[in-house]
């Protein structure tokens, strides 16, 4: 995507054919300013490289806070639920009781989903 | 205990704001909050793209850069379909953004620490992207909920776990952003309070000495407004998981 703002802005100046030769014109115009850009020296290093060891740290530490959430919330719902349930049916405490587990079983499920491949980190 | 004490959560009371007017239909000092970030947002973007240069001021570019980082984070997360919920996405951003450095500054009162709204947010979120995912797939969106390639005789166990980590979202959602912003002023208040305690108990020593927590609570201003930006990006992004649920089902 056009990440430098300078490009896109083109586009809200409002003549829109302008905007759409523009378009068309993009790829090359892109290739021509990174060729520009090399040759001035103005590349900016990957970000990745950038990223020092507290950016990594700060990264863990979101995580674990995110998982924790994650893990609590599950359970906080699964007992919600079964507590209603047992109000509803008169059978207090074994809904709950049997909801309990279920929370557990969900709220390994919600960590798996949020560090697995598969929802984490989306490359599909 | 005579003297200072800390109150810790004094600073997250309602109070009435706008005078008698606002005491009449109870508009509260959250509510002001939320107004003011919302005009502040709207002032902004009205005076940065007035001008619409090629070459953006600081304003503008301040402005098509918030807007590019949320439309990539839309463009990647939920694909290019995402672009239908940017509107919603960048809304909730920029409302959640302002509303969370504001209530950094002093006397201001920061509605993103009150489970009502962050809860009110994150439920309609939830019923958003459940009515996208209806919307879209109609009664096969139930299929989310049935996880594949499993025997037929642990479906019984495994529709409930799946079901409870669906309804467990909103909660998730709005439970983080509440919590991290309360978690942040009550420090902020125990430092400070702990400051007052500190010169009411050993005289000039005490004030020297609460050097110690003043210096914790200008680390604690860089950290806050890390976080700031930090949950305002957690919740969008999670609303972009979620939509891209409800669109792709897997």
């Amino acid at each position: 995507m056009g990440s430098n703002p300078s490009i896109t802005s083109v586009c809200y100046k409002g003549a829109e054919n302008r905007c759409m030769n523009e378009s068309r014109d993009k790829d090359t115009f892109e290739q021509r300013l990174a060729a520009a850009q090399d040759k001035a020296g103005m590349t900016r290093p990957k970000a990745n490289e950038a990223q020092s060891g507290a950016g990594a740290a700060q990264k863990a530490i979101n995580l674990a806070m995110r998982l924790g959430v994650e893990l609590v919330a599950a359970m906080v719902i699964a007992v919600v639920i079964g507590w209603g349930l047992d109000r509803l049916f008169h059978t207090k405490p074994w809904l709950m009781v049997l909801m309990v587990p279920v929370g557990m079983a969900a709220g390994l499920r919600n960590l798996v989903r949020a560090t697995g491949s598969k929802t984490g980190n989306r490359e599909d | 205990m005579a003297g200072p004490s800390i109150d810790a959560l004094g600073q997250f009371r309602l109070s009435t704001g706008l005078g008698p007017l606002g005491a009449a239909i109870n508009f509260t000092n959250s509510n002001e909050a939320m107004l003011a970030s919302a005009a502040i947002i709207v002032v902004l973007f009205v005076l940065g793209l007035r001008s619409r240069a090629i070459v953006p001021g600081r304003l503008q570019a301040l402005i098509e850069l918030l807007y590019e980082f949320v439309r990539n984070m839309c463009v990647d997360t939920i694909g290019e379909e995402g672009l239908r919920f940017f509107p919603l996405v960048f809304t909730l951003f920029s409302f959640i953004l302002l509303g969370n450095l504001l209530g950094l500054f002093p006397y201001f009162f920061a509605f993103t620490s009150h489970i009502a709204v962050t809860l009110s947010l994150a439920l309609f979120v939830f019923a958003f992207s459940t009515g996208v995912g209806f919307y879209t797939h109609g009664f096969r969106f139930f299929k989310f909920f049935v996880p594949e390639g499993v025997p037929v005789w642990l479906l019984p166990l495994l529709v409930p776990i799946e079901i409870i980590s669906y309804l467990s979202r909103p909660v998730s959602l709005s439970v983080r952003l509440f919590a991290n912003m309360t978690a942040g002023h009550v420090m902020w208040e125990v430092f400070a309070g702990f400051m007052l305690l500190l010169t009411a108990s050993f005289g000039i020593f005490g004030a020297f000495a609460s050097i110690v927590p003043l210096g914790l609570n200008v680390a604690l201003v860089a950290l806050e407004l890390l976080v700031a930006g930090l949950q305002a990006y957690v919740f969008a992004i999670l609303t972009c998981l979620y939509l891209h649920d409800a669109v792709h089902m897997h």
